[in-house]
């Protein structure tokens, strides 16, 4: 019985460990490597933190980095805002004209493909600025657009779910004491939904800091993200200064990923209290 | 009660329609400063809707609403000199007791010294003096309401809404916080609207009731005429239980109206001061504890019925009774338990005789 017990025990230790393995190993291995002394990837040469040094050096992915940085940023911001007001249509206004096709168009971002997405985007800045003559060129404003094309989608799947739960009562009340809509929003709900719009926010800019495909097709000349300049160098053989790039990111992602966590969780725990 | 004031509160033929739905019906009411007004009926009845038309938060479809004589129908809520308690509380959650208490004035742009003064005067009144900082989270059920009736009461209103105030607390908690919301509104002479499904609440509370029934006013008065002379068979069975028995006019001698009815022996006699034509139907109500025990039945005494003992409930105060007739009709009849054990305990399945006078009575025309 006990040996039963024991054996089953293993089996699915090992599964986990498998699991485990299967998951976080490519993105372990990789985090090694770039601490190796070799400038063969596969060659492992000692302990050295000199492809850092190089990376910090490398002008062209410092300039592609900031670049995505500020386009995730820009474009992350925009889509809280217009996330935030759709779902607060969707949530408060359960019958209006034209509802169903809004929630069509926030839902397709999320099941599109991202080339036919990209490809789309592509076609109407190219017919948009020989007709309107706006934008002029495609580049850093081109891609912007196109990620909070997508971003809006998702982030609005975020502020929608915990405007599912809000109690419009709260608004209800501020206006009976005085305050007009817009002070009601800004006063009551707004600090209220708080911690899903910076979940929204941070989902929003991880996704634009991590897209290549819509990127490559609305991008111009001169404006190269950082998934675009990883992608030439590593068809040209992997060189370190990737992996350790690669590692500052995943560092910088998991850390958003965790207090994006550690906010829903408090959020949650506080709004379970206070239904109490 | 002076109801030569003009009112406070005039509702002018108020409906309220979502789609088909009548939610309100037709409403007018006036509701005059100082009264504790209560809004009684069951759930989907209107009530609620009623309220929030005169919070603002609803439209009505056609009539006018008047605040102090002056038109509001169109005002945002924002605009009203009113406030509400609401059922859930609505207490801001990420704000403190005396933040939320101070809500209301910040709007209106009260300086912080006279602010600060009000939200202590508040917390005073509802005596929470020292819960001001805790969040509304860390409140319990009770402490909850009276944060919520302070912010409601904390810009001075002439005219309080409470939605179910009490309707989220327990039954002891209740009935003692009905005899402290009476005496602050003694107190500090605001007109209350209150809205309730629970007809106890109610009758302890107000000056007047307005039943509601289907979106319309069915009588309003005050809880004991309501009680005493409902007028109708849906006020006399919501409020307290009640005997019915269906009859037909047999004559009429000044106000004294004699029935005759298929479930008594004997003649019904109620007194009825408007003029009735014989031979119509009407329903005679009588009240279970006005109806007494006797001895035995006489044979020409009107108001008498005979039948035998099938359930007896002892409440602790009073005993419930519940009789079969002759003609298969159940009814009841109270008992207050003033001894600890009456002499003659009635028991099961005991043929008595019931009686009652014809004052005690009242005639139902529908």
């Amino acid at each position: 019985m006990s040996l039963g017990v024991k054996k089953s025990r293993i089996a699915l230790f090992s599964l986990l460990a498998f699991g485990y393995a299967f998951l976080y190993g490519p993105i372990v291995s990789l985090m090694i490597y770039s601490f190796n002394e070799s400038r063969l990837v596969t060659v492992w040469g000692g302990w050295s933190t000199k492809w850092y040094g190089e990376l910090m050096h490398n002008q062209q992915i410092l300039d592609a980095a900031w670049l995505s940085l500020k386009i995730a940023a820009i474009s992350a911001s925009f889509a809280v805002v217009f996330a935030t007001l759709a779902a607060m249509a969707l949530v408060r206004y359960k019958r209006f004209r034209g509802r169903g096709s809004l929630l069509l168009m926030l839902t397709a971002p999320l099941v599109m493909p991202e080339v036919i997405l990209g490809l789309s985007l592509l076609l109407l800045f190219v017919a948009m600025s020989e007709w309107l003559g706006w934008p002029a060129g495609r580049g850093q404003t081109t891609i912007i657009i196109a990620h909070m094309t997508f971003a809006i989608a998702y982030v609005t799947v975020v502020v929608r779910s915990r405007l599912a739960h809000f109690d419009f009562s709260l608004e209800e009340a501020a206006m009976d004491l005085g305050a007009k809509p817009v002070k009601a929003f800004f006063t009551i709900t707004l600090p209220l939904i708080s911690p899903a719009l910076i979940a929204g926010w941070l989902l929003a800019f991880t996704l634009s800091l991590d897209d290549l495909v819509v990127a490559s097709f609305v991008s111009g000349p001169g404006s190269t993200t950082l998934p675009m300049v990883v992608y030439s160098s590593v068809r040209l053989g992997v060189s370190p200064q990737i992996n350790a790039l690669a590692t500052i990111i995943v560092t910088l992602v998991s850390l958003a990923v965790a207090i994006a966590g550690y906010v829903f969780y408090r959020q949650e725990k506080q709004r379970l209290k206070s239904l109490q | 009660m002076t109801l030569q004031e003009t009112p406070i509160v005039q509702l002018q033929q108020v409906t309220k329609t979502y789609g088909d739905l009548y939610a309100v019906d037709d409403v007018s009411l006036d509701i005059y400063p100082g009264e504790f007004f209560s809004l009684l009926g069951a759930s989907g009845c209107g009530k609620t809707t009623l309220l929030r038309m005169l919070a603002g938060f609803e439209t009505p479809t056609s009539g006018k609403i008047f605040l102090g004589g002056e038109d509001v129908t169109d005002l945002p809520p924002y605009e009203r000199p009113l406030n509400m308690m609401f059922q859930s509380y609505a207490l801001f959650p990420h704000l403190n007791v005396a933040d939320n208490i101070a809500f209301g004035l910040r709007q209106e742009r009260m300086p912080k010294a006279e602010r600060d003064q009000r939200v202590q005067e508040m917390l005073q009144l509802v005596q929470i003096e020292k819960l001001g900082k805790r969040k509304p989270h860390q409140l319990s059920g009770g402490q909850r309401q009276r944060v919520a009736l302070a912010r409601a009461l904390a810009k001075h209103p002439k005219l309080l809404l409470l939605d179910e105030p009490l309707g989220a607390l327990d039954k002891k908690l209740r009935e003692q916080t009905q005899f402290e919301l009476v005496n602050l509104q003694e107190r500090l002479g605001i007109t209350f609207i209150v809205v309730t499904h629970d007809q106890e609440e109610a009758m302890t509370m107000s000056s007047r009731i307005a039943l509601m029934r289907e979106g319309r006013v069915v009588q309003v008065d005050a809880p004991r005429r309501l009680y005493e002379y409902p007028n109708s068979r849906y006020c006399a069975d919501f409020i307290g239980s009640i005997n019915l028995f269906d009859a037909e006019v047999v004559k009429q001698e000044d106000n004294l109206v004699t029935l005759k009815s298929p479930d008594c022996d004997q003649l019904l006699q109620v007194y009825h001061s408007q003029p009735l034509l014989e031979g119509m139907t009407a329903t005679v109500a009588v009240r279970p504890e006005k109806v007494q025990i006797t001895e035995n039945c006489q044979p020409q005494r009107s108001n008498q019925l005979r039948g035998v003992i099938k359930e007896i409930a002892y409440l602790g105060d009073v005993s419930v009774y519940h009789v079969d007739l002759p003609s298969g009709k159940r009814i009841q009849f109270t008992q207050s338990n003033v001894q600890a054990l009456a002499q003659q305990p009635l028991d099961w399945e005991e043929e008595v005789c019931l009686h009652w006078q014809a004052d005690a009575c009242n005639l139902l025309l529908e």
